[in-house]
């Protein structure tokens, strides 16, 4: 009954979204004023799919093995967390839970949405409706998560146990808000380039969710890329792989989004710009979700491949962006930009910004379909490395992160202030750490060394903004600024301490054996095996010392029985100047082991950085929600009073 | 804003959309090709592990007619079924060769006994050296080697039964 529930909870819900586009169409032809019925039905909409989700959740914890999605990736020997986990581990419980959060935002929309016209909210829920009225058929037609198996197995085919890990149950859901945050900036922009009224009100309201979808997607690709490094033990933070590519585009959508916004919100400039970002920006989550789903690249993140889907989705895509591209070229014309600038200013700041963001963009989504392109040209299959990608993005990151420092600084419209003035410390900083690498590791490569340089500048830089003002008095949005140019700085040391120094170890050993690696003296103690709920595994014992005292690590190779499959659980050891990172591998025929043992200095500064930029933008989001909440009123009445 | 500006968008999406269908419409070839295709077999000389089998040596390979050669081993759970599916093929007249990795003399007896015995030769690669030269990194893998000691095909994994058509045209073309 539970699964029956779920899926006649989605029939009426795509009857609404249907209904919900029906009723926009009907008011911008008419004029009438529909946004109360459509308030309304958005709201049940979000709730009839909440239902849906909280009984695929239900089926999943119980272990309806009668439910052939539970059947197929769920055990009843799992683990309770990540029985509940696995309801989103797999394509149809996905798609589910974006269509959840899709319609959810929806309902938000219609109850949020007071700042731009009523003409303008009733399109962009539209437009959201039709996204969901897509998605809703997917599931309906290809992919019913509810459907039945008859007899109902005696047990489930399991999870893949790289997945069975505290990352499994939040990755997911975190970058899927992302995505779908990014939605509803789409749906905004479809609707004001409809009624034409793209202004500074359309900005204000879009920005808190780009905000929310960028803090997201940050922190989504952040805990992705730290997963990744401690459950794959090949000791790497970011591969490159198309399915991390498909994160990091509507990321870098969104950061340029993001920054284009405040000019259209502070100056209504940029008009057609950031109208055409934030199509930009969904439309790679929505490349990403299809690279993901179709399994149309190679990529070391194995999923369900399934060609109809694949077609599905690319239909979607089409439609959806073809749509939204065609309304722009239609309507772009149209757009009035606003207040003009001068050369140096704040919004030429932002618009380099931009322009190198966008590159960036280019030059991941290339490197990620290339490989494509040149198969459909030549029939010649090939790979695009991190070689490219490190050596095309890195000076461009770089490039930007030295822009960060300055940028913030600019004034609006024009500035005549000498701007690089109050720069000379950081500068000063900078030249520093560019004469210590120099002198003390003459041999480093040149990337890793102007990454040190660029940071030790903008982590000075990132506060100048807050020099010469009381910090206390400056804006929420100001200090979340600060913080996340600060977690850039901060991430940019832990990846040049990691390219330059990290030291790595390859050794075959037996019992007793010891091994070096950096500072670490590192003893094979004991070899034994152990066993979990539904794994076995080899576990060594490791006996670790530098100058003083002895740690012990424990890294397992753990073999899982159903499915039957291996992995590899890292040990890693935190110190506050780097990570000892240990992984035990095969026993060969003499009775040694595989050990690979890395030292990484300062590696888990990418990460703090990168929840360093997440903090900021969760900082810049309370502020942003703080004035929409507590001083409504008062811009209303500021607006009245000058457009009376 | 141009025309062509404002159209760029829309033509860049339409231009990816036909790629990618392209992608999904043709039947993508999940086969790895070896890179040794085409090329020479790497020289060898392995010792014999049976008594009653010759051994097998690069050499052996250049005959003049086309061989199956067969890594594999009597610890290799695949290489069970497959066996039965090179006797099939040993019947429809292919010389095939084998290359014993990491094995012994007792349990190779017992596999073929019990099994089939298929292979004209078997070389005993205890050390899996020639079969990293063969660019194989488990078993069982097959190779269609030429007259001239050339190879022509790698099989990676077990040769099915729907495979036997294809393995014969290969050898085939091979002649």
């Amino acid at each position: 009954m539970i699964a029956e529930t779920g899926l006649a909870a989605l029939w009426p819900a795509a009857g609404l979204a249907l209904l919900q586009f029906v009723l926009m169409i009907v008011a911008l032809r008419s004029g009438a004023d529909v946004r109360r019925a459509m308030r309304s039905i958005a709201v049940v909409q979000g709730v009839l799919t909440l239902v849906a989700f909280a009984m695929l959740l239900i089926v999943f914890a119980r272990s309806d093995m009668s439910v052939a999605l539970v059947f197929e990736n769920s055990n009843s020997a799992k683990p309770f967390i990540y029985k509940v986990a696995g309801a989103w581990g797999n394509h149809e419980g996905s798609m589910l839970m974006w269509v959840t959060i899709l319609a959810a935002a929806g309902a938000f929309v219609a109850l949020l949405a007071h700042r731009t016209s009523e003409r303008t909210t009733v399109a962009a829920l539209g437009a959201q409706a039709v996204l969901a009225l897509g998605f809703y058929a997917f599931l309906l037609i290809a992919s019913n998560p509810f459907a039945r198996l008859w007899p109902a197995p005696m047990d489930g085919q399991g999870l893949n146990p790289l997945l069975q890990d505290p990352g499994l149950a939040f990755h997911p859901p975190t970058l899927y808000l992302g995505y779908v945050g990014l939605s509803v900036a789409f749906s905004f922009a479809v609707g004001a380039l409809l009624t034409g009224e793209v202004d500074s009100r359309l900005a204000r309201a879009m920005r808190p969710w780009v905000l929310g979808a960028w803090v997201l997607l940050t922190l989504g690709i952040t805990a992705g890329s730290y997963w990744a490094y401690y459950e794959l033990g090949w000791g790497g933070y970011w591969f490159w792989d198309p399915v991390e590519n498909a994160s990091l585009m509507p990321w870098l959508a969104a950061t340029a989004l993001l920054h284009s916004i405040n000019v259209l919100a502070a100056r209504g400039a940029l008009k057609a710009w950031t109208m055409m970002l934030a199509v930009i920006a969904f439309s790679m989550s929505m490349v990403g979700t299809f690279l993901v789903r179709s399994g149309i690249l190679t990529s070391v993140h194995a999923f369900a491949i399934d060609p109809q889907r694949g077609t599905f989705l690319l239909a979607l895509l089409a439609i959806y962006v073809g749509a939204a591209f065609t309304l722009f070229a239609v309507r772009a014309p149209g757009l009035k930009e606003g207040a003009p600038f001068e050369l140096v200013s704040r919004e030429s700041g932002l618009v380099v910004n931009n322009l190198i963001l966008s590159v960036v963009l280019g030059v991941v989504f290339v490197g990620t379909l290339y490989p494509l392109f040149v198969e459909a040209v030549s029939g010649e299959k090939l790979s695009v490395g991190a070689p490219y990608f490190d050596a095309v993005a890195g000076p461009l990151a770089l490039l930007l992160a030295i822009l960060v420092g300055i940028g913030p600084l600019i004034a609006w419209r024009r500035e005549r202030r000498p701007v690089f003035k109050p720069l000379a410390i950081p500068a000063l900083l900078g030249v520093t750490a560019l004469a210590i690498t120099i002198i003390l590791a003459p041999g480093m490569r040149i990337l890793p060394r102007l990454g040190f340089t660029v940071s030790a500048y903008l982590a000075a830089a990132s506060f100048l903004p807050l020099v010469k003002r009381n910090p206390l008095r400056a804006p929420l949005a100001t200090w979340g600024m600060v913080v996340a140019h600060f977690g850039i700085a901060v991430a940019l040391v832990g990846m040049a301490a990691n390219a330059a120094f990290s030291s790595e170890r390859l050794a075959i050993a037996k019992p007793g054996d010891i091994l070096t690696v950096g500072p670490w003296a590192v003893q094979l103690a004991d070899v034994t095996p152990t066993a979990g709920k539904n794994w076995t595994a080899i576990e060594a014992e490791l006996r670790a010392s530098r100058s003083s005292g002895v740690i012990t690590l424990a890294p397992e190779s753990r073999f899982y029985s159903d499915p039957p499959t291996e992995t590899s659980e890292s040990a890693i050891r935190t110190f506050w100047n780097g990570q000892l990172y240990t992984v035990i591998g095969k026993q060969d025929v003499s009775g040694a082991w595989q050990l690979r043992l890395w030292w990484k200095p300062f590696v888990t500064l990418i990460w703090a950085g990168g929840a360093l930029i997440a903090i900021g933008g969760a900082l810049a989001l309370l502020g942003r929600l703080w004035r929409l909440v507590w001083r409504p009123r008062r811009e209303h009445d500021w607006r009245r009073e000058r457009y009376a | 804003m141009s025309r062509a500006v404002r159209f760029a968008p829309l033509v860049f999406l339409l231009a990816i959309i036909a790629a990618l269908v392209w992608r999904l419409a043709t039947p993508v070839d999940s086969n790895v090709h070896s890179t040794l295709e085409g090329k020479p077999l790497p020289a060898f000389d392995l010792p014999p592990i049976l008594p009653s089998k010759p051994a097998l040596s690069s050499a052996d390979l250049a005959t003049g007619r086309p061989h199956l050669v067969n890594v594999f081993a009597s610890w290799c759970v695949p290489c069970v079924t497959e066996v039965k599916v090179l006797q099939a093929l040993k019947e429809r007249g292919v010389p095939i060769d084998g290359i014993a990795i990491r094995d012994r003399a007792p349990d190779l007896a017992d596999f073929l006994a019990r099994n089939g015995d298929p292979y004209e030769r078997i070389g005993s690669d205890s050390q899996s050296r020639v079969q990293i030269s063969l660019g194989s990194s488990g078993v069982p893998e097959s190779f269609v080697v030429d007259g001239k000691g050339v190879i022509r095909f790698q099989q990676i994994g077990p040769i099915e039964a729907s495979d036997v058509p294809m393995i014969l045209s290969k050898i085939e073309q091979a002649r």
